[in-house]
């Protein structure tokens, strides 16, 4: 499982991606995934949002993951 | 409405919108350009580069279209964003609608650029002298 990292989550990381092998126990929802990552980074837990979109849609924390989705993690957006 | 025009580019090219949107059974075209200013909070910021979550940034970008459509009867639309490094004065984002009558016209151009700074997957990082800021990250 691959997780796409954009904007202040790539720097929080210091990568572009964060893969989840087979090995690891996945991270079984959003809110499950969230949760990880704050414990494995706390600059996480104090950022303005944090989002995560599950093939190219927000989702919510309930949402379910599989190994097959395009999980990214969505910082809070400054465009425009 | 005709087939919007959503693009995430490298660079914006703000004379080619007005060609786009020109419409005969439109009386007005609103265009909003967003550029790179030259200083944030009394910091002088040197550029800002910008990122996106391409393929989601565009379905975004049409889900606006699609919701300020709903809203006001739209007969042209642009939304173009640029990424990467952008100096100031730059060009970083384009909205352009053209309608019948201005009141739809500003109305809806306001609707899309303030729910594409909410809602679109682009982040920027202003670039100072001494360091460099990813805007909006913290409260």
């Amino acid at each position: 499982m691959e997780v796409l990292l954009f904007g202040i989550a790539k720097d929080i990381v210091g990568k572009s991606e964060i893969r989840f092998s087979e090995a690891d126990t996945l991270p079984g929802s959003v809110g499950d995934l969230k949760r990880r990552l704050i414990a494995s980074y706390p600059e996480f837990g104090k950022l303005s949002s944090l989002a995560v979109a599950v093939n190219s849609e927000y989702a919510t924390d309930a949402v379910f993951l599989t190994k097959n989705d395009e999980i990214a993690i969505i910082p809070p957006v400054s465009g425009g | 409405m005709e087939k919007p025009i959503i693009e995430i580019v490298e660079t914006i090219d703000t004379a080619r919108v007005y060609d786009e949107l020109s419409d005969a059974k439109s009386g007005g075209i609103c265009v909003f350009v967003g550029t790179v200013r030259d200083f944030t909070n009394n910091e002088s910021v040197i550029s800002l580069e910008f990122e996106a979550y391409k393929s989601m940034a565009l379905k975004e970008m049409e889900k606006i279209v699609d919701q300020a459509a709903e809203k006001w009867s739209m007969n042209k639309v642009v939304i173009r964003h640029a990424v990467g490094l952008k100096k100031v004065q730059e060009p970083v984002v384009v909205i352009g609608v053209s309608t019948a009558h201005r009141d739809a016209c500003f109305a809806a151009c306001r609707y899309m650029i303030d729910t594409l700074k909410e809602t679109v997957p682009i982040w920027k990082k202003e670039m100072f002298e001494d360091k460099s800021v990813w805007v909006s990250a913290h409260p």
